[in-house]
């Protein structure tokens, strides 16, 4: 008989592991990728995998040579953040901005915090927050969808519902002259609008995210809590003057509150441990959200009110502890 | 179904050995028994080498009030008393003895007839517990006899029996509900008796169907014992997480169940009891699970205390030659053995043999912050925190923290996607934390 061999307690582990996390999420990212390859195509597709090609590479490059240590990229965290950095920005983004996109997600957003796990803020929306300050002109200029297009030049791009909106509603006109310039909700919902690549469909990011709450990838408590925050605030504003503000179900599916709400603050590395924490974080994403969007010099605010969000997640932990057992006694 | 609210897991139950009925294990031909099998003080000696025993012999004295008497669990003579190997992986100090025929004490009714009055008073049987040496079967080993001392001022309001058996792989309290099931209810009835309540509730996993059934037909004859089905999840045997799934009360941080008027014992515990106050009989022997994916012949034997491991792996067919690892009690709260000749011990429940394959750990990768492991805490700590301020030897933090609630259930460990030795650390962390108590309530 070979050597026994001797640990700690408990013997037994549960087969989940950090790559089938990642895996898990990629997969839920799969409808979503698919309604922006048909309505973005070719484009979409290139993106992607540049997108997705870079962070890795980038990754490997820094683990192997930089930090000399074991190399993780297939672990599936930088595929996760370069899907996610395609998924935020214009489809028709040229591709040398979207791999100093990538670099600066994962060298930037990830590796100087020390990898997986130690980042505070979401490494993608760095990325994204990177571009949209460097190029603000190619960040904000939206293809608009088309089926199946194989184009990769000459397309045609126009702004955002949100942009619209907000450029509308400041020239002096009302909702009710914007509602025909802007895509109705079944169009919203299925993802025929300008914006980028992966926030446009609400239904196939509703399914990923079920798909996640399902495998026990995220909870319930920061999408709903974001969301449900957005649709409360906003429609409370659309109650006191439906002629200057839209209904709250308008702000639900456009722009990248979807996305936000399910992927990008549900990230477990950034977001707060306990459930109370995270009911408390989404609701100051939503706050921040709604506030940019209507306050704001920008149309969309879910990026920004995330990595603010972000940064307060260290202070939550601290404030917020879980429900403590024999802590609260009730006894009889 | 009733179970506890906060927290928890539910690893594959693997109960191989559930259908193996008690088998009697022959008699070693050494037996070695440690004399620290208990919580608190070793017992001290009354033997020496040389001298003849019998089974059923006193052969050590529990050394103060929290401690236990041990007995000779063969007959033969003392070989030597010296420091062996336990399953700790310490040496202890243990009376050897060379065992020859099986001569029992006189006085001990080794009989099967199932004796139901007691007229035994609450003290004479808590002195009856105490000079037979029970003590708590399900792992802990505390002293029996002091917990059936109500302190003063407090009330006890429930006896709950734990037949939870919650760890995977195990079934000896399985099976000892079903074979023994009237002797273990008078033992109920006697502890009862003891502590001076009119209620006692046993609680079973779901798992169990057929202990459930057999015991909710038995416990008719048996005033005030009521059974209970609970909901498979680990660790639902902790005293404060069944206490929790059977009356709802939660026993605050740092106390003792009695501060909510119940008090926890083991289905195997109330078994020895009556053994003890019924048939006038020690604990020298004991139900163990022998059990793994690999072996021949998963068993439940009587086992002698004493009784070398090897010799119930030979008995259950042998050690499989893919074998990685073998565990003294279950696989979330066992201890990894390093020699098959430690004996069994009182609180030995199962022996659990691990394949190579399944013997090493995951991978440590970087903490995900996934909060897993704070969702299954029972206790509702942050267990990924815990274990980094442990690291740091952030001591008192840890105890701001509350460390020293952990009640080493080991489900953080269990579920964390990235192999952090959580459990490894908090430990570490909780013996510093306490001595660091100590020291302070010194001064
Ligand atoms: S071992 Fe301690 S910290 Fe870990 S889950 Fe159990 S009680 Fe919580
Ligand atoms: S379960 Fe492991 S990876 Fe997840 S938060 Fe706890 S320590 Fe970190």
């Amino acid at each position: 008989m070979s050597l026994l061999t001797v640990s700690g307690s408990p013997h037994v582990h549960d087969s989940q592991s950090v790559s089938k996390i990642m895996y898990g999420v990629v997969y839920s990212l799969i409808p979503a990728m698919l309604v922006s390859f048909y309505f973005f195509g070719l484009a979409a597709i290139l993106l992607t995998l540049t997108a997705v090609i870079s962070c890795m590479a980038v990754e490997y490059v820094i683990q192997k040579y930089l930090m000399k240590g074991p190399v993780t990229v297939f672990d599936g965290s930088a595929i996760i953040t370069g899907i996610l950095l395609a998924f935020n920005v214009p489809a028709n983004l040229p591709l040398w901005m979207v791999v100093i996109g990538s670099a600066v997600a994962i060298g930037m957003g990830k590796m100087t915090f020390g990898g997986l796990g130690k980042n505070p803020f979401n490494p993608a929306l760095v990325g994204r927050v990177f571009l949209m300050i460097s190029f603000p002109v190619h960040m904000t200029n939206y293809p608009k969808p088309t089926a199946f297009s194989t184009q990769l030049t000459d397309i045609v791009t126009g702004p955002t519902p949100l942009a619209i909106m907000k450029e509308s509603l400041q020239k002096g006109e009302s909702v009710a002259e914007i509602i025909p310039q802007i895509p109705q909700y079944a169009q919203l919902f299925l993802g025929h609008m300008g914006g980028s690549m992966g926030e446009i469909s609400a239904i196939a990011i509703l399914l990923g995210g079920l798909f996640m709450a399902y495998k026990k990838l995220i909870t319930w408590h920061i999408p709903v809590a974001y969301l449900g925050t957005v649709l409360a605030f906003t429609g409370i504003f659309w109650l006191i003057d439906p002629g200057y503000h839209f209904n709250p179900l308008y702000h639900l599916l456009s722009g990248g509150l979807m996305l936000g709400a399910v992927y990008m603050a549900t990230d477990m590395v950034t977001s707060p441990m306990s459930p109370l924490g995270m009911l408390i974080f989404g609701i100051g994403c939503g706050v921040l959200t709604v506030v940019i969007r209507m306050f704001g010099a920008y149309p969309e605010g879910v990026a920004f009110s995330i990595l603010i969000m972000n940064a307060f997640v260290p202070l939550i932990n601290r404030g917020i502890k879980p429900k403590r057992f024999g802590e609260e006694v009730k006894n009889g | 179904m009733k179970t506890f609210k906060l927290g928890g897991v539910h690893p594959p139950e693997n109960k191989l050995s559930e259908k193996a009925p008690i088998e009697v294990l022959p008699l070693p031909s050494v037996v070695s028994i440690p004399l620290s099998q208990h919580l608190g003080a070793p017992a001290s000696p009354v033997v020496a080498k040389g001298d003849k025993v019998k089974a059923g012999q006193l052969i050590a004295k529990g050394a103060g009030f929290i401690s236990a008497n041990i007995h000779s669990s063969a007959s033969g003579t003392v070989a030597k008393i010296d420091d062996m190997p336990d399953s700790s992986g310490y040496r202890k100090k243990s009376i050897v003895i060379n065992v020859e025929g099986d001569e029992w004490e006189e006085g001990i009714d080794l009989g099967s007839e199932l004796i139901r009055e007691c007229s035994l008073n609450p003290q004479e049987i808590t002195a009856k517990v105490n000079e037979k040496g029970i003590v708590g079967m399900g792992g802990a080993t505390f002293p029996s006899h002091v917990k059936l001392m109500v302190p003063p001022g407090k009330k006890a309001e429930v006896l709950i029996i734990n037949g939870v058996e919650c760890e995977p792989y195990l079934t000896s309290d399985h099976r000892l509900m079903l074979e023994k099931a009237d002797e273990m209810l008078v033992g109920i009835t006697i502890q009862m008796k003891a502590l001076g309540v009119s209620k006692a509730i046993i609680g079973i996993e779901n798992n169990k169907p057929d202990a459930i059934a057999h015991l909710k037909n038995k416990v008719k004859d048996y005033p005030g014992i009521s059974v209970e089905a609970l909901k498979v999840k680990y660790p639902q045997g902790g005293e404060k997480q069944l206490i929790k799934a059977l009356i709802n009360r939660e026993v605050p941080s740092g106390k003792l169940p009695i501060e909510v008027g119940a008090v926890v014992h083991n289905v195997g515990t109330a078994f020895a009891v009556y053994e003890a106050v019924q048939k006038n009989k020690p604990l020298v022997e004991r139900v163990v699970t022998v059990t793994g994916k690999n072996l021949k012949k998963p068993s439940n034997f009587l086992a002698r205390i004493g009784t070398p491991v090897s010799a119930l792996i030979e008995a259950a067919g042998g050690l499989p030659t893919d074998t990685g690892k073998v565990v003294n009690g279950g696989p979330m709260m066992g201890k990894a053995i390093t020699s098959l000749e430690v004996p069994v011990t009182k609180g030995t429940s199962g022996i659990l043999i691990f394949p190579e394959r399944e013997a090493a750990r995951k991978p440590v990768q970087n903490c995900i912050r996934c909060a897993r492991c704070l969702n299954v805490c029972p206790m509702g700590l942050e267990p990924y925190l815990l274990s980094v301020l442990a690291d740091r030897k952030r001591l008192e933090d840890c105890e701001a923290e509350r460390i020293m609630d952990c009640i080493e259930c080991g489900s953080c460990l269990y579920i964390c996607p990235s192999g952090r030795p959580l459990l490894d650390q908090i430990r570490v962390g909780k013996a510093e934390v306490g001595n660091m108590i100590r020291k302070r309530s010194q001064h």
